[in-house]
């Protein structure tokens, strides 16, 4: 759409702008004051430089929950992205399995992140849990509490279970904006449901795929109450993620300086991770 | 091959409905049953956990506390975001790219970076432990999210629409609530149905700013699980409870979600 230029419309903007300025900018400068500064309490503050900042780049805790967290995020999105588009193709394009479909998969994004988190904690339990009991009962040794490899296992699948909806509801979304010609244009050509789906299907879900693995990406990235809910970081800081070493820091010891640098930084990696995406995202649109 | 398609949108489901059935499965029974014995379905079955969460005040203003805040997020960012909205779908002007960039650099920031600023902030204006400030905070991932939707939604009506209205003598407030809203009544369904979604979730700032006026149904639950020992039973059904407002949102919405997520504004 061509865009009538007008200054006026800033009038427009004004609320948001207001509104989010007073919750972004203001709790943002309050960050950026503490990470150059000492504080020793009743408002006393003393300058410090970039002292923060080395302390966490250098910090070997700072580095295992980044390499935690980037390990967490890549593996998530290595299955959901697949698993989403999977069960997209093969869900009911018409009838009353439409509803029933969209309505029973919506269900894990609707239920607070706690609950979700209590929920599995309950589920996943080696002696009460249905999961956890089965494991066991199948002969696997299984116990998310005290087991590292089964506590990523255990906040994986929980991760997977609570958001690979999105990915398909997106996907679904991108899949039902072709047209039949496409479909029967490719029958004609004799192609494969390989070929159908490489050439036709996957290029027209460009977009979505690269909303859904741009929102995946930021929000697993942020990742917070679940696995604090269902591991609290452990066992030792084996699935404390980024956010939650962060709160740990800032509301548990009261290094506000440290974790004021470190969530700087932290945001700071999301943002250049989010810009490149939007960047191509952007481009994607201007080519379509 | 065609014919075990249902196969995996069916597998699917049932993986998604284990959890959420064992819920619902331990609110039925009493503590020491959950504790003592492992069954797929309550042995003596028992409704007390709910009647507890009916009766005692600490519990139900959970919930209330919960959808008040929810709801006067939803109403703040969706009214807000209507003109910003249109101003980005119509308009060119002096910064307009940027601030939409910087809109969205607030949905990706995350909210344990913020909890401890605004916990001081809104101390220090008074706000602290009322709805309105988990509302305002909420404000933060919502508002831009809000913008997002509805300009996707709004670029889809051509500006004929606006132009021939005007044409026909409408002044811009009337064209806006009586010809252009109405329009996009779905898209400002679905938008609604989002920021309710991301506030109904959201726990670390709703907590943080909260101490026992305001106090969510979700911080409830982790407060008594800590302090009054582990009583299961009354969780699983304070967590069942939370499940079903989400669910009647999603059974109005039905229609729109496949729609909304088309626009690619999500």
């Amino acid at each position: 759409m061509n865009k009538t230029i007008n200054q006026k419309a800033w009038y427009f903007v004004i609320p948001v702008f207001v509104l989010v300025a007073f919750n972004a900018a203001i709790p943002l400068m309050t960050v950026v004051n503490y990470s150059f500064q000492e504080t020793f309490g009743n408002n006393v503050f003393a300058w410090e430089g970039t002292r923060w900042f080395k302390q966490i780049l250098l910090s070997e805790r700072f580095h295992a929950s980044l390499g935690r967290q980037f390990a967490f995020t890549f593996i998530i999105l290595l299955i959901q992205i697949p698993l989403g588009i999977a069960i997209a193709l093969t869900m009911p394009k018409k009838g009353w399995g439409v509803p029933v479909c969209l309505i029973l998969m919506s269900m894990p994004l609707l239920i607070p992140w706690n609950v979700v988190g209590a929920m599995w904690n309950i589920f996943a339990l080696p002696d009460i849990g249905f999961l956890g009991h089965s494991l066991n009962a199948m002969g696997f040794d299984y116990n998310f509490t005290q087991q590292p490899g089964d506590a990523w296992f255990t906040t994986i699948l929980m991760d997977v279970w609570h958001w690979t909806s999105l990915v398909v509801l997106l996907s679904y979304a991108g899949l039902n904006s072709i047209q039949p010609a496409y479909y029967q244009a490719a029958e004609i050509d004799g192609a494969s449901r390989w070929a159908t789906f490489r050439y036709i299907e996957l290029p027209k879900m460009k977009k979505v795929l690269t909303l859904a693995i741009l929102l995946r990406f930021m929000d697993s990235f942020m990742i917070y109450t679940e696995p604090f809910v269902l591991t609290g970081g452990g066992p030792g800081n084996t699935t404390a993620f980024l956010s939650i070493d962060l709160v740990k820091m800032a509301l548990g010891q009261f290094d506000l300086g440290p974790a004021a640098a470190m969530s700087l930084i932290y945001f700071f990696i999301v943002l250049l991770v989010c810009w490149v995406f939007y960047n191509l995202m952007m481009k994607n649109e201007a080519q379509s | 091959m065609k014919k075990y398609k249902w196969l995996v949108p069916t597998l699917y489901i049932i993986f998604l409905m284990l959890p959420i059935y064992w819920l619902i499965n331990m609110s039925f029974k009493t503590t020491t049953e959950i504790i003592n014995t492992y069954s797929l379905w309550p042995q003596k079955f028992t409704t007390e956990n709910y009647v507890k969460i009916f009766t005692d005040s600490t519990w139900y203003m959970g919930y209330i506390n919960s959808i008040t805040y929810t709801v006067f997020n939803t109403v703040i960012s969706v009214a807000a975001a209507l003109p910003a909205a249109y101003a980005f779908s119509r308009y060119k002007f002096l910064g307009d790219k940027h601030l939409f960039f910087w809109l969205l650099t607030n949905r990706m920031a995350p909210p344990a970076v913020f909890a401890l600023p605004f916990f001081q902030f809104y101390s220090s204006v008074n706000l602290f432990d009322t709805h309105i400030a988990v509302a305002l905070s909420h404000c933060l991932f919502n508002i831009p999210l809000a913008v997002w939707i509805l300009e996707g939604f709004m670029s889809a009506v051509p500006k004929e629409l606006d132009e021939t209205a005007y044409v026909d003598g409408y002044s811009f407030g009337r064209f806006f609530f009586k010809i252009f809203v109405p329009t996009i009544a779905a898209g400002i369904g679905i938008t609604m149905f989002f920021c309710f979604m991301f506030s109904w979730v959201e726990l670390l700032l709703a907590k943080t700013l909260t101490a026992t006026a305001a106090k969510p149904i979700a911080a409830t639950m982790t407060r008594t699980a800590s302090t009054s020992g582990y009583e299961l039973g009354l969780l699983a059904a304070a967590g069942t409870l939370t499940i079903i407002p989400g669910a009647i949102v999603i059974y109005f919405v039905k229609n729109y979600i496949a729609k909304g997520f088309a626009m690619g504004r999500v």
